[in-house]
């Protein structure tokens, strides 16, 4: 099969061209104030379709409230925000402190070959070009999902950026970042994953792949990658086999 | 192999089921010559624990000898090992501080979703005490699996009989950190409440620290009368008012530090224990607090509360406004297991301290759902049972 990066499709990961304000996975630090703003007043229209008198007197009140500050944009991530939007995108992004230096979980990684032993969902990842790996990933009635992804971004021991090629079977990006934790605690890793919900089929099986709550399934990957970086195993209640 | 299992609500039965692999490089399977019943087994017998599930295997104290090991367990087929409750992996940074019980990596990821939810964080895995803590098989067996059997195991020395070291498992490194929780100094009085085998461990231990007085509250006469032999006064809350004695026996000061030594399950026929009661039992996650509300209500200003009792869910009434307005000191947790082991083997082999007069009932394994119903149901008596998983069940 014949794999072709949708170059145009992603000016973000050229530095030349401004980036959509909805998608800022690869970017350096996801910045809250390059989010849409919120609505400041969604309730009015609204209100005017179904006016009652109670209502009117309680809009009344509030329009007489001076009104409330622009609050400025806090310290956290964005991921974490109430409300969050990438475009077509669903994703999600969860951070683990982990007990290794940089270098060693960066060169973990870096081998994508390796993310299955950490990773439920992925049967296999294997190299098939300098940047190029493709994943097979497990889905119900024995049936997988091919995708094929090409490295956008790297820094060693401190960033690397994927995203999908076209043909894929689902359209995806993610990106990892290894940040020194403070007083030799050891690396802060942080994980965001993204993809393009599909629709029919394929988007059934997009949904079992990644879980209903994809931000789980990120969650107990990173648990076990730090349990195997900091123990070399992956804990497990041990279930005898023979039942 | 011969098991117990948990099937609801005091419904606990000895079945035969698989008997446990090595699945993890730091893996040892362990043949089980002794197990015990726990109080805070009485817990999940009673099923006030969420999530246990029918044919899980209970039992969380016991020692026996090394049968099978993984390619990286330091452990040596033969050994004679008594494994901590609390399964640490020995590498994360909770480890590293000795903080065993907060064990990053000890419990199943997909696991941790419970506790992540429920507490805010991921609890570390223990064995046989739901799935919450991993769903670990427990030791009320003839085998089980060990997981990080490089961090927990205690060699055994030769000539020393299992009764002697068993309850380095967990009620003597318990009842050792709810004395060292109550930071005692000199001349202080402490007072616990519950003279089962924990309260009864951590009345032992604090007179070892150093405490002035040991005062034990219960109302049990067998459970009192091993508290009085250890060297404690005592209190029966079933004839005195307990907060009013404390006072009247510290020259109106209060305890120095308290010690809960009874957890979720109170008893006690106070309106708070009372109605605590019908929430737990309609299934609202609530735990009957009535012990440690009286221990905060009773500890004297700038006091500390040492909570080894187990809770698992909510408490409400809970005396907030003593808590900060005597400005107490509140600690707490599941044993830091590990952090204890070798002082403690020492302090047994050296007879330091008296680890089998609590001891009143030996059991084949076979009658472990006899043991459970007696130790609860007959606790004035049964103060702690022992299972021999290989006797016959004609013992």
């Amino acid at each position: 099969m014949h794999w072709q990066v949708r170059t145009n499709r992603f000016p973000e990961w050229s530095d030349r061209v401004p980036m959509p304000s909805w998608h800022n996975l690869a970017r350096e630090d996801w910045d809250r104030e390059k989010r849409p703003p919120a609505r400041e007043h969604g309730l009015a229209p609204v209100l005017g379709l179904g006016a009652i008198a109670l209502v009117g007197v309680a809009l009344g009140a509030a329009l007489s409230k001076p009104r409330e500050p622009r609050h400025p944009a806090d310290s956290a991530p964005g991921r974490t925000a109430r409300r969050s939007r990438f475009g077509a995108f669903a994703a999600v992004g969860r951070s683990v402190t982990i007990k290794r230096p940089r270098a060693d979980l960066f060169a973990f990684w870096r081998d994508f070959e390796n993310l299955p032993k950490f990773m439920e969902n992925i049967e296999e990842v294997r190299q098939v070009g300098e940047t190029r790996y493709a994943w097979t990933v497990k889905a119900p009635f024995g049936r997988d999902v091919e995708i094929v992804t090409e490295i956008v971004q790297e820094r060693p021991d401190e960033l690397i950026a994927w995203r999908s090629v076209a043909g894929s079977d689902i359209e995806t990006e993610g990106r990892v970042t290894f940040k020194d934790a403070p007083a030799g605690r050891g690396t802060v890793v942080s994980a965001t994953i993204a993809y393009v919900p599909p629709s029919g089929e394929i988007g059934r099986l997009a949904a079992k792949i990644f879980q209903r709550e994809p931000s789980i399934q990120a969650r107990r990957e990173l648990k076990r990658f730090k349990m195997l970086m900091e123990t070399g195993e992956i804990a497990t209640a041990g279930i005898p086999h023979s039942n | 192999m011969r098991a117990l299992t948990w099937h609801g609500s005091q419904d606990v039965r000895v079945e035969t089921v698989p008997d446990p692999e090595i699945f993890n490089p730091h893996d040892a399977i362990i043949k089980i010559t002794s197990t015990a019943i726990c109080g805070s087994d009485l817990h999940l017998y009673d099923g006030v624990i969420p999530a246990v599930l029918p044919g899980d295997i209970l039992g969380h104290e016991f020692m026996g000898e090394v049968v099978e090991t993984g390619s990286q367990s330091p452990l040596k087929n033969g050994q004679r090992v008594v494994v901590p409750f609390v399964i640490a992996c020995g590498h994360c940074y909770f480890c590293e501080k000795q903080q065993y019980s907060a064990c990053d990596n000890s419990n199943p990821s997909e696991k941790q979703d419970m506790t992540e939810f429920l507490f805010g964080h991921g609890v570390a895995g223990l064995f046989g005490y739901s799935q919450l803590t991993g769903g670990y098989p427990g030791g009320q067996a003839q085998y089980v699996r060990v997981p990080f059997s490089n961090v927990g195991p205690v060699e055994v020395p030769d000539g020393i009989e299992d009764e002697k070291v068993l309850f380095l498992s967990d009620i003597l490194p318990t009842g050792w950190m709810a004395a060292e929780n109550a930071e005692i100094e000199e001349g202080d009085t402490i007072a616990v409440w519950g003279c089962g085998p924990v309260g009864l461990f951590a009345i032992q231990c604090a007179l070892k620290m150093g405490a002035d007085r040991v005062i034990g509250i219960d109302n049990l006469p067998n459970r009192l009368r091993l508290a009085r032999e250890l060297g404690a006064e005592v209190v029966d809350y079933s004839q005195t008012n307990v907060a009013e004695a404390l006072m009247e026996m510290t020259g109106g000061i209060g305890p120095d530090a308290v010690i809960d030594a009874v957890g979720m399950e109170a008893h006690g026929f106070a309106p708070d224990s009372v109605l605590d009661t019908v929430k737990q039992k309609v299934g609202f996650g609530a735990d009957r607090a009535h012990a440690l509300r009286q221990a905060i209500y009773a500890c004297r200003k700038g006091g500390r509360v040492s909570m080894p009792g187990v809770y698992g869910g909510f408490a409400d009434k809970f005396p907030l406004g003593a808590l900060m307005e005597k400005g107490l000191t509140v600690r707490t947790g599941q044993t830091h297991v590990q952090r204890y082991s070798d002082k403690l083997l020492q302090m047994i082999v050296d007879g330091e301290l008296d680890t089998t007069f609590l001891i009143s009932h030996r059991l084949p394994l076979e009658k472990a759902a006899t043991g459970y119903k007696n130790f609860k149901e007959n606790a004035n008596e049964w103060t702690k049972v022992v299972l021999n998983p290989w006797a016959e069940e004609a013992q």
